[in-house]
């Protein structure tokens, strides 16, 4: 046991320098770490919003609400897919279904084919085939019914997760803030956290914003008691828009010219007047459909609709050709840029709701390192001094692994790129403790066994053999606790199971390698006859 | 001359004790139950949902001031407690019908800003949504049986199945404890607990095992040595040992629980409680209840076979 083998003695010794050096930028202030040669590792730990301050969010997609609007989507696609083939039918929204009636009945099969090809294959991946989006049958009074397949939905739903982050991460990117965590959580659930940010209003104003855009024709001939015809709605006008003499909502028609989806670019700009607006820019496609549309409706008026409420409803006075427009309206210059950001990262595909929110102060968070690493400093102080008091000599090595233990954990938490949260910190303060552990049972195994009269190499010998099975069994109990600490934690729990985690990893390879390392190398160079353990 | 907390050779008869120690657990852990169903505990906002927001100020703060504050909103029962400091104050909301976090926290500004002189920085504020507190709840109580499950088939596998339904007995004799301190002493039962009470399993166990490693190695060395006497030996051979980890790992707690701030006080509370608890329960509960079961001695695989070796009788 006493005996090294060379390339064993040169790995760990590398080690534990590799280590050392990936934990050195924790310890260095911004110039120092400017000034830091560019082939040493350069990154630091990533700390918590508990350490740092910052908004965290965790938020639930309205998946219902897919479902109804997909459903609504693919009804308008068969209606205009069998009209094209002239076959006339009525249509209506159910339950979780379309109903369709043909009014000639022998043009079922026609039917039934026009609308097989309608069904989408969803999610074709690797294996190349995707499941069908929906279904259909036909009832025995000659009905057709529509509905969405399960596992369609499975999909559809993990693609408005992936297209929701994609989303958010273009809104918060355009915000300029640093580093933003942003990722699917659970089933349905997305996880934003902005370090940094302690304004959680405004965070909430940019993702919560669904920013659904449409421009659609106005119907100016139905009036504010009137009934509304199917293929119509009716919108609020913004409030802003209000205006003494004009109607507080209009009616449009439900066929949208076009949608936020054809923008390429969009921004804050400033009118004739010197007023905020919104400027924006058509993609090639949606730049000829607008020119159509307005060149048809010259003198009508057009609405433009931003999440169920009308914020502007211009006269057509004439074409619209290149392509690009304004959108007025009742802007702040903060508004108006809030909107172009908005509408340049594009809609989030469903409607987004908080279910749990959490805000940390900067001064909490600066509190919080302080009193951390002051903890920190004296208890491991306390612990190396109480060390050395009852081992002396050895105690000493132990002390030396114990601070290399300590920098191998700041290394492999900035290698890794882990988070240190508070109770992180917490779980280093307990590695300190629990670290010890490891040379507590060789040196009292080296004593007892010294004491039953075995000589002094024999006893460093045995002690570190018969030392070690009990420590692998009592490391690795600790380290299932930490693991599925990490499986169902969230957040500052899953840094402290991080910690925990590295923290017997690395004390392990101190205590056993390291220090035996370092024992052995004396105990050989010197041959003691006697211990004083 | 080097400190020793244990002198060399300890001949405590711990087993002797061992009926005054299950009358002790068993009166800790009724106690614990009675507290549990009678007091209850005090969940955080992880676990109860609702709304917390945390302000600090420059002078010390006038509770009742923001007592009275808070309930002229009528926005139902409302919790103002000291956090830490005379300068930091707690003040929970239950979730408001209609009404979003930052309305609620708008209102609590607007009417702190005149019952409070000087500047009030809002330093903290949570929500949960209750099915959130509702998933954590039930995330944490899988965690905690997982985690004593996954236990349980590890020593099972590096022992026998006896000493793994000790090491069972005694880690749900420490949860049980640490969650009867936890309403005895009011404090706040949150994540960081459920992490803590996790951490108590892992150290717990640890303690146990290494204690039934000496224990499962004396069964080979000593193959006529009566159990009980066989069990004294053991946890005196490990008692040095079981001492000064126990010590270290208090050292580096009560440098958290006095200097590592609010946030952490009820993590190196619980710890400290659970590592004494742990401990006790490794040494009085965990090792003599290997009595109960028949331990099968094992055939070779030992040092010096077939031979009894007299235990060492130097002093």
């Amino acid at each position: 046991m006493l005996n090294f083998p060379r390339w064993k003695a040169f790995l760990i010794c590398i080690l534990s320098i590799m280590g050392i050096f990936a934990a050195v930028p924790n310890f260095l202030s911004d110039t120092q770490l400017k000034n830091y040669p560019d082939f040493l590792p350069q990154s630091r730990v990533t700390l918590g919003l508990d350490l740092q301050g910052g908004v965290h969010l965790l938020m639930e997609v309205d998946l219902t609400e897919v479902e109804k609007e997909k459903l609504e989507s693919k009804r308008g696609e068969i209606r205009d897919a069998l009209r094209a083939k002239k076959i006339i039918l009525r249509s209506s929204m159910h339950n979780k279904s379309i109903h369709i009636k043909l009014t000639d009945k022998s043009q079922t099969e026609e039917a039934l084919k026009v609308i097989g090809d309608t069904v989408e294959m969803l999610g074709a991946g690797l294996t190349g085939i995707g499941v069908p989006d929906m279904k259909y049958d036909v009832q025995a009074d000659g009905t057709i019914v529509v509905t969405l397949t399960e596992e369609g939905l499975v999909v559809r739903g993990d693609e408005v997760i992936t297209q929701s982050i994609e989303v958010i991460r273009r809104r918060i990117d355009g915000m300029g803030t640093t580093e933003p965590i942003i990722q699917k959580q659970g089933v349905g659930r997305i996880l934003v956290q902005v370090p940094g940010f302690d304004d959680p209003q405004k965070l909430k104003n940019i993702i919560g914003k669904t920013a659904k855009l449409s421009f659609q024709l106005v119907n100016s001939a139905i009036g504010v008691g009137d009934r509304v015809p199917p293929s119509f709605e009716r919108f609020p006008m913004a409030e802003g828009e209000r205006r003494t003499g004009l109607p507080d909502s209009l009616v449009v028609s439900k066929r949208k010219i076009l949608t936020g989806e054809n923008l390429v670019d969009a921004g804050m700009a400033y009118d004739r007047d010197n007023r905020p607006v919104v400027s924006f820019r058509f993609d090639r496609a949606g730049g000829k459909r607008f020119a159509d549309v307005t060149r048809k409706n010259v003198n009508r008026q057009f609405a433009i609709i931003l999440d169920g409420v009308i914020i502007s409803a211009p006269n057509i006075q004439s074409p619209i050709l290149g392509g690009s427009g304004i959108i007025t309206g009742n802007f702040t210059v903060e508004s108006a840029s809030e909107l172009g950001l908005l509408l340049r990262a594009g809609a989030l595909p469903a409607r987004l709701t908080v279910v749990e929110e959490r805000t940390v102060g900067p001064d909490l968070g600066s509190d919080n390192i302080e009193s951390g690493k002051i903890a920190a400093i004296i208890g491991l102080l306390a612990v190396m001094v109480y060390i050395v008091l009852s081992y002396g000599m050895f105690g000493m090595v132990t002390n030396f692994a114990l601070l290399v233990n300590i920098g191998l954990i700041f290394g492999l938490l900035s290698t890794l790129g882990a988070t240190l949260t508070m109770p992180g910190v917490a779980g280093i303060v307990l590695t300190v403790g629990m670290a010890v552990d490891a040379n507590v049972l060789i040196f009292e195994r080296v004593r007892e066994e010294y004491r039953n009269g075995k000589s002094a190499l024999v006893s460093l010998d045995s002690g570190f053999e018969k030392a070690f099975s009990t420590i692998v069994d009592a490391n690795v109990t600790t380290f299932i606790a930490a693991i599925i600490l990490f499986q169902f934690g969230s957040g500052p729990i899953k840094g402290f199971a991080v910690t925990l985690a590295i923290g017997i990893a690395t004390s392990m390879f101190t205590a056993v390698s390291l220090s035996r390392l370092i024992i052995s190398t004396w105990a050989v160079r010197k041959r003691p006859t006697t211990l004083k353990i | 001359m080097l400190l020793k907390l244990v002198p060399d050779n300890t001949k405590i008869r711990f087993i002797d004790f061992r009926k005054i120690a299950y009358g002790l657990s068993l009166l800790m852990i009724v106690s614990s139950f009675s507290l549990y169903f009678s007091k209850g505990l005090n969940y955080g906002i992880d676990f109860e949902g609702g709304i917390m927001i945390e302000i600090g100020t420059e002078a010390p703060i006038d509770i009742a001031a923001v007592r009275a504050a808070m309930s002229s909103l009528d926005m139902g029962d409302v919790k103002v407690q000291e956090f830490g400091a005379k300068n930091d104050v707690l003040i929970r909301f239950e979730h408001q019908e209609g009404l979003t976090v930052d309305q609620v926290v708008e209102k609590v500004r607007g009417v702190l800003a005149s019952a409070i002189e000087g500047k009030i920085s809002y330093r903290r504020t949570e929500t949960v949504g209750s099915t959130v507190s509702s998933e954590l709840i039930s995330d944490g109580i899988m965690a905690v049986t997982l985690a004593i499950g996954a236990v349980l088939i590890y020593i099972w596998f590096r022992f026998e199945w006896q000493f793994g339904m000790g090491a069972v007995v005694a880690l749900i004799h420490d949860v049980i404890l640490t969650v009867g301190m936890f309403s005895f002493t009011g404090l706040e039962f949150n994540l960081t607990t459920i992490a803590a009470i996790l951490t108590i399993v892992g150290y717990s166990l640890n303690d146990t095992v290494v204690v039934y490693d000496r224990i499962r190695e004396n069964l080979r060395k000593y193959r006529k040595m009566p159990l009980p006497e066989l069990l004294n030996l053991s946890i005196n051979e490990t008692l040095s040992r079981t001492v000064m980890t126990s010590f270290t790992t208090m050292i580096a707690l009560f440098a958290l629980f006095f200097l590592g701030g609010e946030g952490i006080h009820g993590f190196s509370a619980a710890m400290i409680w659970g590592i004494f608890v742990g401990t006790y329960s490794s040494i009085f509960i965990a090792s003599p209840i290997l009595l109960w079961v028949e331990l099968r001695r094992e055939e070779g695989s030992m040092s010096t076979p077939g031979m009894d070796i007299i235990p060492p009788k130097k002093g």
